[in-house]
């Protein structure tokens, strides 16, 4: 029998990351901007979050106000991804440079970033293993809810996660709501399909672009917190957070720009990604590698067939990775 | 004060700037980088800049071995960048260079190891020279199918198919790991060196990088010189003209990125039968992401990319020795490298645009006369 009640819990911490990712990215890509540097600006988040903990953590000595274990990591995890953001939308929008360029340098950037400041830490820290281990803030981050424990399966199910799990679930249905029921996502909408047509009925393109870009950038760099903090239990190594920055645009494609159906979606690929362990292979381990190829398969059956379908609804933004100007139109 | 003011700043396409007025603009920006990284690297080390610089000269060109070092890698990034430049020139995003070159490789481990002891080794390198273009450009075609077929998002697709690739390489690594549970391959024939491509003159990055500078002659005929050079220009300039004048698009896009493929193939070849000897995982090491910089900045220009590729590689073996030397841990150089690239794109702007100030007499005009169209206003102030 397969054990669905261990399954599904390791499945939605593997999902939360990719649902923070894949969140911001859409709310960046219904700008018409394609940030290939996500996995770069989760990196900055992360470590982020990281550096301001340890400092934390190093001036408080052991005694950690709860809520300023929280909230310092969380301002400097939203401060570094906002930077990145900026960054992107200086090059892209006002600098008009070509989106994927600057999409890969900025992952180029990020990476390094994460794993150079991490380095740094753990020469700081001079501990033994090439990781940093925050396990005070670590525990305020991944504190359940109280009564977990006692109702069975499905406290364990659903209520046995940190509260940046929920947080990231609230944000999805919130990034849906303002981009289907709004005045500001039509409008955002609207910059994203025809940069044009926005402009010519007074719409703030590079303003919508600069906010969805920055605002999606602030999610997605939550998503590097929630790894460390929360699924990582607080320990920080170099390149641990692996291909989860693609792996989360993977999935915006796959939830055909939906954040509300990133969060079941989410889920699903962090099931994939984790499926080789519940998976029996005997003694033949290299089927284990082929079950990791399983989230990119199913990636681009979806593309493919959204695009053979040819629905409008489900397309990509119109203008998406085409920068805007306003001569040139 | 009326408000119809004219705006502070006017954005103007420039004219075609000399081209040493574009490169004189890159290179400002490139000093500009390498300040900045100088004063980064100096904030952290509390080295003197100088000997930041004089370090990364010195791990580019030091001795005889890391010049070859510095060359080879400028040769493999320079096969990928012109693998990539024709589906660029079509407008088509090929970001699957990684993928490309990771199947190229596989291939042609998969025939040392499987054909090595079977085979002559010339026969053996054919073998191995048409099993990794052949991959490359399978690996090519099927997103481009897509594309021509359906117009499914090539971005998209070509990003995925690096994965895919990872995750296949992956697991032969496991297949054919040496000794087992080691999870690595290992140097592959070592005691025989079947497959492994000749050593000219005794070097052994000579033959990789003689095999790329043909290819830079090729391509760049190819592309300017030739029918189908014309028409992947013509599509990539507007499709709809492109069907107008009844060139076939679908098959453009097929047939260029087979192309495209089958040169990261190429790559993947020359790095696992000319210099690894062995597949990993990270055997591209990032090349096919680096080489859309290097397209990019080069303008999808041959000549070009040969500086382009050099600058990059440069940089990387630079920045790589300024780590180790200070003590800094190696990603020290992807973020000088990043800080480099911000720089350079950003400049790009500058040399495609005119920024011309509002002069300030002109801001007093009455609100009636369009300041737009001052003569006066087109000669101001440049950056």
């Amino acid at each position: 029998m397969f054990d669905f009640v261990s399954f599904i819990p390791r499945a939605v911490v593997q999902g939360v990351p990719l649902l923070y990712g894949s969140t911001g990215e859409t709310i960046t890509e219904k700008s018409g901007n394609l940030n290939l540097g996500i996995p770069g600006v989760m990196y900055v988040g992360g470590i982020s979050g990281v550096i301001g903990a340890f400092l934390y953590e190093q001036s408080t000595m052991g005694e950690l106000n709860s809520f300023l274990a929280v909230a310092i990591p969380l301002a400097a995890s939203l401060l570094g991804s906002l930077l990145m953001g900026l960054l992107y939308c200086l090059l892209t929008v006002t600098l008009r440079s070509n989106q994927n360029v600057t999409g890969l340098a900025m992952t180029t950037f990020g990476v390094g970033f994460g794993n150079f400041f991490g380095g740094s830490l753990i020469k700081l820290t001079g501990a033994e293993v090439p990781s940093i281990a925050l396990s005070a803030t670590s525990r305020v981050f991944s504190r359940a809810l109280p009564f977990a424990e006692g109702w069975g399966w499905v406290g364990k199910v659903f209520f046995s996660y940190g509260f940046l799990a929920y947080l990231a679930v609230a944000l999805a249905l919130a990034a849906s709501f303002v981009l289907q029921r709004t005045r500001v996502g039509l409008y955002l909408r609207a910059v994203g399909e025809s940069p044009s047509t926005a402009d010519s009925v007074g719409i703030n393109v590079s303003g919508y672009k600069y906010f969805a870009t920055c605002i999606g950038s602030m999610i997605a760099g939550l998503g590097g917190l929630y790894y460390v903090m929360d699924y990582a239990c607080g320990v920080w190594s170099n390149d641990a957070f692996g291909d989860r920055g693609w792996l989360a645009i993977a999935l915006v494609i796959f939830t055909l720009w939906r954040p509300n159906v990133g969060i079941f979606a989410s889920i699903l690929f962090g099931g994939l990604y984790i499926l080789y362990l519940f998976i029996p292979t005997g003694t033949f381990l290299a089927f284990k590698e082929l079950y990791k190829m399983l989230p990119y398969v199913v990636t681009i059956i979806v593309l493919v067939i959204t695009s053979m379908r040819n629905r409008r609804e489900d397309q990509s933004p119109a203008a998406l990775g085409i920068s805007y100007f306003r001569e040139e139109r | 004060m009326s408000k119809q003011k004219a705006p502070l700043i006017y954005i103007s396409k420039r004219k075609d700037l000399p081209w040493y007025g574009a490169w004189g603009i890159r290179g400002g920006a490139i000093i500009l980088a390498l300040v900045v990284c100088a004063v980064v690297t100096t904030l952290l080390t509390g080295e003197n800049p100088l000997g930041v610089y004089a370090k990364m000269l010195e791990g580019a060109f030091g001795t005889p071995r890391k010049i070859w070092v510095l060359l080879q890698n400028t040769a493999i990034l320079l096969c990928v960048s012109l693998a990539l430049t024709p589906a660029f020139r079509m407008r088509f995003w090929n970001i699957g260079g990684e993928g490309q070159i990771l199947v190229g490789g596989l291939a042609a481990a998969a025939c040392m190891i499987l054909l090595g002891d079977k085979l002559p080794n010339a026969l053996l390198i054919c073998v191995m020279t048409i099993a990794s273009i052949a991959a490359g450009a399978l690996w090519g075609f099927i997103p481009a199918v897509c594309k021509a077929k359906w117009n499914t998002n090539e971005t998209l697709f070509t990003l995925m198919m690096n994965y895919v690739a990872i995750q296949l390489v992956a697991f032969f690594v496991i297949v054919w790991e040496v000794p087992k549970g080691a999870g690595k391959i290992g140097i592959i024939n070592q005691s025989t060196e079947s497959g492994w491509l000749p050593q000219l003159f005794g070097q052994k990055y000579l033959l990789n990088i003689i095999i790329v500078a043909i290819l830079t002659v090729l391509v760049y005929i190819y592309l300017n010189y030739t029918k189908h050079g014309y028409e992947i220009s013509v599509v990539g300039e507007s499709e709809r003209t492109a069907r107008y004048v009844g060139i076939k698009v679908d098959r453009v896009i097929i047939r260029t990125m087979i192309l495209s493929g089958a040169l990261c193939g190429i790559a993947g070849l020359l790095l696992v039968g000319g210099t690894d000897h062995t597949i990993t995982t990270t055997v591209a090491d990032g090349r096919g992401f680096t080489a859309v910089m290097v397209a990019w900045l080069a303008k999808f220009n041959p000549p070009a990319m040969i500086f382009a590729s050099f600058l990059l590689a440069f940089l990387d073996r630079g920045a790589g020795e300024i780590s180790t030397a200070f003590g800094l841990n190696h990603s020290f150089s992807d973020i000088l490298t990043g800080l480099i690239l911000f720089f350079i794109i950003g400049s790009e702007f500058f040399i495609s645009y005119r920024i011309s100030f509002r002069k300030h007499a002109s801001s007093a005009l009455p609100a009636a006369q369009p300041p737009l169209i001052n003569p006066s206003e087109k000669n101001g102030k440049e950056e």
